[in-house]
């Protein structure tokens, strides 16, 4: 006898442990194996960017942290630097300095996030997550005494900051930094080389270089697939050009290869904070006289930033009134999940998830 | 003195039993004996299990650098119960479309196996429930019943997940029944007997020492049995939910949830009592001995639990057919070329067992990973760079 065998159909998602979020895949399996994904987005949209119209630029900024809501600080940062550029606004060397401070901290919460959830989606039983998480809860410490704030931080204005650094704020810091390369290198010994992480993500869902820059893809997921595309270097914005970093790249594409940049971009932020708390030149944080209600000349600007999950953009077009015409969000992980189809055909239900958490999504930034 | 502490507990069975017989009739008696004996049994089993439950969140809580449950009762002892009391008042929900009876059928079908493995094992001289000279064999096939009602489950539920996970549950647990069986033939040809009692008694020598090598197939071969990470593929959180019982809540959730604590505990007792001596322990009263070393192996569970990944599917089935099976029956070959040579198992043989063992297990275990290896393109990335 013969047995009649159809593929089947399965939702993963919107609730689902390991979707980040609320995503959805709908999967079509031949057993195990993956015949056909399509991605549904949407569940999360708040039609963020049709808000951005009705309100004032400076309004604007706080919808800007609840996007990428684990990489708040560098949301804020792209987009006051679009308006800065439109409106053709000076920013002091303090504040500079500071945003590329706080903005470094950010990618090495976010990545410290991103390496958890995608361990956790390998199958750990929420360990390596637990320590990631205590990593980053200092950091989110920091942030606080900073700006009050925890997730979305709102600390950046739009020609400068909300306020200077407090007092203590340096000297904690400088115990972090001093701290974080050994939490890092014992990562990097615990999980790197462990077998079963090999096993389980070297290999698996290859992104090939030309796929990788023919989809636009950007961040560690590019820079797994062995393109060295770094905004910082490639179109560096603030102060970046004064400091010294590299840019780690993976030779594969594979899903090990972007975890394995992503740990790697923890010390390279690592070492460009150090560098820039020892040349914080002082001063004022605000340029004085930024009108809240400000007028932007009519024209239009697009300002990108290198956010932990790849090039972060805003473009604002302006017709001279008190809102943006058009706020439009480049968000990075919603392009990089284009590829995810390919990715994932051919592989298993596991490795689906897996891949899904090496491109490391934030649905706040896809769905917006 | 020393002879009372040690036969307390069957001291205790013969004046209970004589008391009973002394003014009931024979039957009524013999009926009574044994509603009393298996109503201490459940007891002490679910009691061992809420234990087991508070050890599992704490410990693992302690693991991953957090405090788990401590607001009920002192240190969150009385977590368990309350869990316990919230699942039993919670609805009962079987799916639409779902196959009532079998629904129903398959959390007994699992709950009941789970229980009917400590009607043999040995818990001190003497005390055990049937001293099954087959003992070993019973505990075999008693434990791969459960999987049939894990079968049930995923298919009554009429859900997708479910349905994968019975599948897994059934490729896995049969998969791994194989070895599991291979390595405790290599402890039945040193102790020449099925009985556990027997077994217990020949061990002058933990069975561990003489049998490492059978000691780590059994146990990475329960550990899947057990479906506990790495190799919790059949209720693989981050891909399947929950997997077969994704669709049970209530009592029914409650029974498969103390299933699988009363197998973790069957587990650590066989264990114990195949390669860690029993209840044996020098100074130490064998009703201290056991319980000890029950924990001591539940830790180890724990530990791997809250330290390793899960595997993928396909690889989970090549480590039970390609890595532990060979391995199993090298054991068996081993073993059994021993015992030709010197005519019994001295116990200077643990000298020659250690070593064999861990050049087995490290030989093979390069020979398995090129295959997962050669699969994975290259080398680790160079952080390579560009400097500005």
């Amino acid at each position: 006898m013969e047995l009649r065998t159809q593929p089947f159909m399965v939702n993963i998602g919107p609730q689902h442990p390991s979707t980040h979020g609320v995503f959805r895949l709908r999967v079509i399996f031949d057993g195990e194996t993956i015949v056909d994904l399509e991605p549904v987005f949407g569940y999360l949209h708040r039609g963020l960017e049709k808000l951005g119209e009705g309100r004032t630029y400076t309004q604007c900024l706080t919808l800007t942290d609840r996007q990428d809501y684990l990489s708040a600080m560098n949301n804020n940062l792209a987009y006051v630097l679009a308006v800065e550029k439109l409106g053709g606004i000076p920013v002091p060397p303090q504040a500079t300095q500071v945003r590329v401070l706080v903005s470094e901290l950010q990618r090495i919460a976010s990545h410290l996030f991103a390496i958890g959830a995608f361990i956790n989606d390998l199958g750990a039983f929420f360990s390596p997550f637990m320590y990631m998480l205590r990593e980053r809860e200092k950091i989110t410490d920091l942030f606080e005494m900073l700006c009050g704030q925890r997730l979305t931080h709102n600390f950046l204005r739009i020609g400068g900051l909300s306020h200077d650094l407090p007092p203590e704020f340096m000297p904690a810091l400088r115990a972090l930094i001093d701290s974080m390369p050994r939490f890092i290198d014992e990562y990097d010994q615990l999980l790197s080389d462990n077998e079963i992480i090999w096993a389980r993500s070297k290999g698996v869902g290859v992104l090939p270089r030309d796929l990788a820059i023919n989809a636009s893809a950007s961040g560690p997921v590019l820079r797994g697939s062995g393109v060295a595309w770094d905004l910082r270097q490639a179109d560096p914005y603030l102060n970046y050009p004064q400091f010294q970093f590299d840019i780690p790249i993976g030779a594969n594409g594979d899903a090990y290869d972007r975890f394995r940049v992503r740990l790697e971009e923890m010390r390279q932020s690592v070492r460009i904070i150090k560098q820039a708390m020892e040349s914080l030149p002082g001063g004022p944080v605000m340029t004085p006289d930024v009108n809240l209600a400000l007028r932007l000349p009519k024209g239009e600007a697009y300002a990108h930033v290198e956010s932990p999950r790849g090039e972060l953009g805003y473009y604002l077009v302006s017709d001279g009134s008190i809102n943006p015409y058009r706020f439009k969000v480049r968000a990075p992980s919603f392009i990089n999940l284009t590829t995810l189809r390919e990715l994932c055909l051919g592989w298993k239900l596991a490795d689906a998830i897996v891949i899904l958490g090496s491109i490391d999504i934030v649905l706040g930034e896809v769905d917006r | 003195m020393w002879d009372t502490i040690t036969n307390l507990l069957p001291l205790v069975g013969a004046a209970l039993h004589d008391f009973l017989y002394g003014f009931l009739p024979g039957w009524l008696a013999y009926l009574l004996l044994g509603f009393i004996f298996i109503v201490i049994l459940l007891v002490s089993i679910l009691n061992t299990v809420l234990a087991f439950i508070w050890l599992e969140r704490r410990g693992i809580s302690r693991f991953q650098v957090r405090l788990g449950p401590d607001r009920v009762g002192p240190m969150g002892l009385l977590q368990p119960i309350a869990d316990a009391v919230k699942l039993m008042t919670k609805e009962d929900i079987v799916p639409a479309g779902g196959d009532r009876a079998v629904h129903y059928l398959a959390a007994v079908l699992v709950f009941v196996p789970a229980l009917l493995v400590f009607a043999v094992l040995p818990f001190a001289p003497g005390v055990v429930f049937a001293d099954l000279n087959i003992g070993i064999l019973y505990i075999i096939a008693i434990g791969s019943v459960g999987v049939i009602g894990v079968f049930m489950g995923g298919w009554a539920s009429n859900n997708k997940y479910s349905l994968m996970g019975a599948m897994r549950a059934v490729a896995q647990m049969v998969s791994y029944e194989v070895p599991m069986v291979l390595s405790v033939i290599g402890v039945v040809m040193v102790a020449q007997s099925l009985s556990l009692e027997h077994i217990v008694q020949a061990q002058e020598l933990p069975f561990i020492l003489l049998q490492p090598l059978g000691f780590f197939i059994y146990f990475a071969a329960a550990s899947a049995e057990l479906n506990r990470t790495p190799m919790d593929l059949l209720e693989a959180e981050s891909e399947i939910i929950a997997g077969y019982h994704v669709e049970y809540s209530g009592m029914k959730f409650a029974l498969f949830f103390l299933a699988e604590y009363a197998n973790a505990l069957a587990v650590s007792i066989i264990v114990s009592t195949l390669f860690l001596g029993g209840w044996k322990l020098p100074l130490v009263p064998p009703y201290i001995a056991l319980p000890l070393k029950i924990f001591a192996v539940f830790g180890l569970m724990l530990w791997i639990r809250s330290t390793l990944p899960r595997l993928r599917v396909d690889q989970l089935m090549g480590f039970a057919w390609k890595g532990l099976l060979p391995i199993a029956l090298l054991n068996i070959f081993i073993t059994g070329g021993e015992l030709l040579i010197f005519k019994g198992y001295p116990s200077w043989l643990a000298l020659v067992n250690i070593p064999l063992a861990a050049l087995i297990l490290f030989i093979w275990s390069r020979l398995f990973t090129i295959k997962i290896r050669a699969t994975a393109t290259s080398a680790r990335p160079a952080p390579s760079a560009r400097n500005v």
